[in-house]
């Protein structure tokens, strides 16, 4: 990406006392600006300028206080970091906001992005930033009682630092306390001017939540008022584990964070490290890369499709799905040795060479797998209860997606194309031949149908890997590819010293931040990574589609009932540890 | 003395084989599922999986028999005897061959939707008596459908009636000798359809159950034999619906005499039941708005429509 003049734009407007420039090794623009300034910065890039950046991609912060080698940087404690994105430029733009003290205090912006609510809570959760003028802060991934702030330095890692844990009777009363339903609290009304609400708790155990996710519902009959989502019961720490594991050995955490995406996610977090590495994959591992990425689309895609009729009372096509994915999983499984979080990408390329066979277990499915598709348009998409279901259920336009941070098939069923694959190829997406399905309604319907018609261009994505698959090695000779290519370990010392030093402490990468983002089965899917020279990362920023798309769901389901609640949720098409990391 | 035993063997006859094809259409209707569904379904315990309802049944009946403390005790384990009762009384009127039936009613037809309509007491009254959002979620939607498609559900019959000039199902039977009231009647016909899987709160029409949405509906609160109950009371209501559509359009025991009557009967009503249950393996669920207006727009006014030509057509002939 060209330097697209942003930070002239910026200086004519604010003064170029108010900006310190950093470089980054993902060449995003980045300035750091005071916090004083930072909320008219943000609305000037979102408002004011031409061709803006319209999108709050993502809102995190750094724990700076133990970083090493900051150099250029201003003094600060905590960076809270704002990551725009401009369509119209096809530029993102990074903000820092440098915070000094032991738990400071920032200004909020949910009145600029409406999707600022969540990533705010998020940061005051995780590190004790007091969001200033927010409308409802409270922890959000973690529960409410709990103490101390989990990515602060200072808070344990691991359950032994943690010492042993007791639940007195006090405590147990508090924590039952906790749990006890308010509706005030969540900020919902008990009555109207003439009626009660009712309060209907769905999840966290439900057939129609796909995975520990609880809504409260404030209803009027069956009819939707409003929807409090309640996240947090999938939140392992992925994040925190990051900073404890090395750069390698985090490969399989990735892994789990979108579960149903499987190597789709190492692919975000290794080109990211690639980045910061400055390896360059060969192509033939790009390739092995790409066909494996588009097959855990189909398998994800397929999990989506089947769910969905479900949800819509449709019993059988989720078995017809399976099936099909198992064939999928089959193909997956012969290559990596694992289905569903195969952990097979590797820093530099993938872990092993094809075996042989794999192209006719692809053949075989390539052509299998159309017709399948076919079938399944008469017996789901023409349906006409189906339709009658879905049609006109949970619209948002592209303006809407765009403020509350849609990204993927919800976008692109808005009239928008948007792909990462086409706009910022990756791992070689530009030398394949496909196209971008997008729809005009942004409804339950035209959602699914850009899902089913993205399997068919993932189905081509596959032919043409089967049919150019490249010659040459699978991994990097680069020395920070990790583990190495062991044919030439016993003959020189170099390579030898870099397998050993690569497995036992892993690889060093060198210092720099970076972020990529990759167009992941159900949104972008990005890693934003800051090393300070160490064997594992300093801070790992994990970017998920489903979070911003679940922080929607009350906004499009206000009005509808409770039927239509599960077309909304089926459509948006969320994993639950995607949302929760 | 001999007519008193007679009757006694068909009663018991009746309830006997009536409480073995519930649990026998379990098992088939997992089998056929399967089959649809390209899985294998219930085939260990026993020869083809027969006995697994046997095992589920042990079960049910050694589980925890749980009332959960908020419910209204007598009403919560009233309802799902309701929905047995009435189905079962239901098939007092229905003639499986000539001279088998339980009860050579006049008023027949009459019977049964008196009985139907009490039918719906159970599901009401069982979501309320839970004392659970979602259970008096599903009852209220189980109200609205029932009460909206029992009245075009009658309706749909009266052409049935005209034309044999009896509310007596016997006399319905024999008025088919010739030609099957499903030619003269066929919108009678799918409306009765239509209206009698909402009855059983089938698939597409099972929104008080609704499981995605609304986890089990009515019966979320129940277990043991009291959910057994209305689990049975449903393949009661299915078989039911099949033989009454046979009877009333299929000719009832009529069919090629190769066959003795009461096969005919039980053959056509097996139709019915498969059919019953391939529609549950491949219709999505509508919104239950959608399936009241559907009922209040479409079929209501059609089923007006067919008696208006029915007795066009009787008086003009």
């Amino acid at each position: 990406m060209a330097d697209s003049g942003i930070i002239d734009e910026l200086k004519t407007k604010f003064g170029g006392r108010e900006f310190i420039e950093q470089k980054t090794h993902d060449e995003f623009p980045t300035l750091w600006v005071s916090k004083e300034k930072i909320v008219d910065v943000l609305r000037f890039l979102k408002i004011e300028i031409s061709k803006p950046y319209r999108m709050l991609y993502d809102l995190t912060a750094i724990d700076e206080r133990t970083r090493a080698g900051r150099r250029e940087m201003p003094d600060s404690d905590f960076t809270v970091v704002y990551h725009l994105l401009s369509f119209d430029r096809n530029d993102d733009i990074r903000v820092k906001v440098a915070l000094k003290g032991k738990y400071p205090s920032l200004p909020t912006i949910t009145k600029l992005w409406s999707n600022a609510n969540w990533y705010e809570r998020e940061i005051y959760d995780m590190f004790g930033i007091k969001i200033e003028g927010h409308p409802h802060l409270k922890r959000i991934l973690m529960p409410l009682t709990w103490e101390g702030h989990p990515l602060r330095k200072e808070h344990p890692a691991r359950a032994t630092e943690m010492g042993q844990f007791q639940l007195p009777e006090e405590k147990e009363k508090r924590e039952q306390q906790a749990l006890l339903f308010n509706p005030e609290e969540w900020g919902l009304k008990k009555e109207s001017e003439d009626s009660d609400f009712m309060f209907l708790n769905v999840g966290p155990q439900h057939p129609g939540t796909h995975g520990v996710l609880r809504l409260v519902l404030q209803l009027l009959g069956e009819e939707i008022v409003d929807i409090v989502p309640d996240i947090g019961f999938h939140h392992r720490g992925a994040e925190k584990m990051a900073e404890r594991q090395t750069w390698h050995t985090y490969i399989p955490y990735t892994d789990r964070i979108d579960y149903l995406g499987g190597v789709m996610n190492n692919l975000a977090y290794l080109l990211t490290v690639e980045k910061l590495a400055g390896i360059k994959v060969p192509e033939r591992a790009q390739v092995i890369r790409i066909l494996l990425c588009e097959l855990f689309r189909l398998s994800s895609h397929l999990v989506w499709y089947g769910t969905f009729a479900q949800d819509i009372g449709q019993l059988s096509p989720v078995f017809y799905m399976f099936t099909d994915r198992e064939k999928v999983f089959e193909i997956i499984e012969a290559i990596c040795g694992d289905r569903m979080h195969p952990n097979w990408f590797r820093i530099g390329g993938v872990t092993d060479d094809l075996p042989n066979g794999w192209d006719t277990m692809v053949k075989n499915f390539v052509s299998y797998f159309p017709k399948r598709l076919r079938e399944y348009d008469k017996m789901v998409m023409k349906n006409r209860i189906f339709k009658a279901r879905t049609i006109g259920i949970g619209i948002y336009n592209t303006e809407e997606a765009i403020e509350w941070g849609i990204t993927g098939p919800g976008l692109r069923a808005t009239g928008l194309e948007w792909d990462f694959r086409k706009k910022r190829p990756y791992s070689g997406y530009d030398q394949f031949d496909f196209e971008i399905p997008t729809a005009q309604n942004g409804d339950c319907y035209d959602r699914a149908v850009v899902r089913v018609e993205e399997m068919r261009q993932s189905t081509r994505i596959i032919e043409q890997c089967l049919k150019n698959m490249p010659s040459g090695p699978y991994k990097s000779h680069h020395p920070l590819a990790t583990p190495p290519l062991k044919e030439r370990t016993m003959h020189d010392i170099e390579t030898l010293i870099t397998h050993f030093l690569g497995v036992s402490w892993g690889p060093v990468i060198p210092e720099g931040e970076a972020f990529s983002g990759i167009e992941a089965t159900k949104g972008n899917n990005g890693y934003y990574l800051i090393s300070d020279g160490n064997t594992s990362s300093y801070r790992t920023r994990v970017r998920t589609p489903s979070f911003p798309h679940m922080q929607m769901v009350p906004f499009i389901s206000r009005g509808y009932t409770i039927p239509d609640l599960l077309s909304i949720l089926g459509s948006v098409d969320f994993v639950l540890a995607d949302i929760d990391r | 003395m001999s007519e008193t035993l007679y009757y006694i063997i068909v009663v018991f006859g009746v309830v006997t084989l009536m409480m073995t094809i519930a649990p026998g259409l379990i098992w088939f209707e997992r089998r056929l599922l399967a089959l649809w569904q390209d899985r294998y379904g219930p085939n260990r315990v026993g020869p083809f999986g027969l006995m697994q309802v046997l095992a589920d049944m042990i079960k049910i009946f050694f589980k925890e028999d749980w009332i959960p403390p908020f419910a209204d005790k007598k009403v919560f384990v009233l309802a799902p005897a309701i929905v047995v009762v009435t189905a079962l009384m239901s098939f007092a009127i229905v003639p499986f061959a000539p001279g088998i039936s339980v009860s050579n009613l006049n008023i027949g037809l009459l019977f049964f939707l008196g009985m139907s309509s009490l039918g719906a007491y159970s599901v009401v009254l069982g979501g309320w008596a839970s004392n659970n959002k979602y259970s008096l979620l599903g009852s209220l939607r189980a109200a609205a459908q029932m009460l909206s498609y029992e009245v075009f559900m009658g309706l749909s019959l009266m052409g049935v009636v005209m034309l044999t000039g009896s509310f007596n199902m016997n006399d319905i039977v024999l008025a088919q000798k010739n030609r099957w009231f499903i030619i003269p009647q066929f919108i009678g016909f799918v409306i009765f359809m239509i209206a009698g899987l909402a009855e059983t709160h089938r698939l597409p029409f099972d929104i008080p159950e609704a499981e995605s949405e609304l986890i089990a509906g009515y019966h979320s609160e129940y277990s043991g034999m009291k959910f057994g109950m209305f689990f049975v009371g449903e393949y009661l209501g299915i078989t039911l619906i099949s033989s009454l559509i046979v009877t009333l359009f299929f000719g009832g025991w009529f069919g090629p005499s190769f066959l003795p009557p009461v096969v005919w009967f039980f053959l056509k009503t097996f139709i019915f039941v498969s059919l019953f249950i391939l529609l549950r393996a491949s219709l999505p669920r509508p919104r239950y708005d959608q399936l009241l207006s559907y009922g209040w727009k479409l079929l209501l006014p059609l089923s007006l429509l067919n008696l208006l030509i029915t007795g066009a057509i009787i008086l003009s002939g």
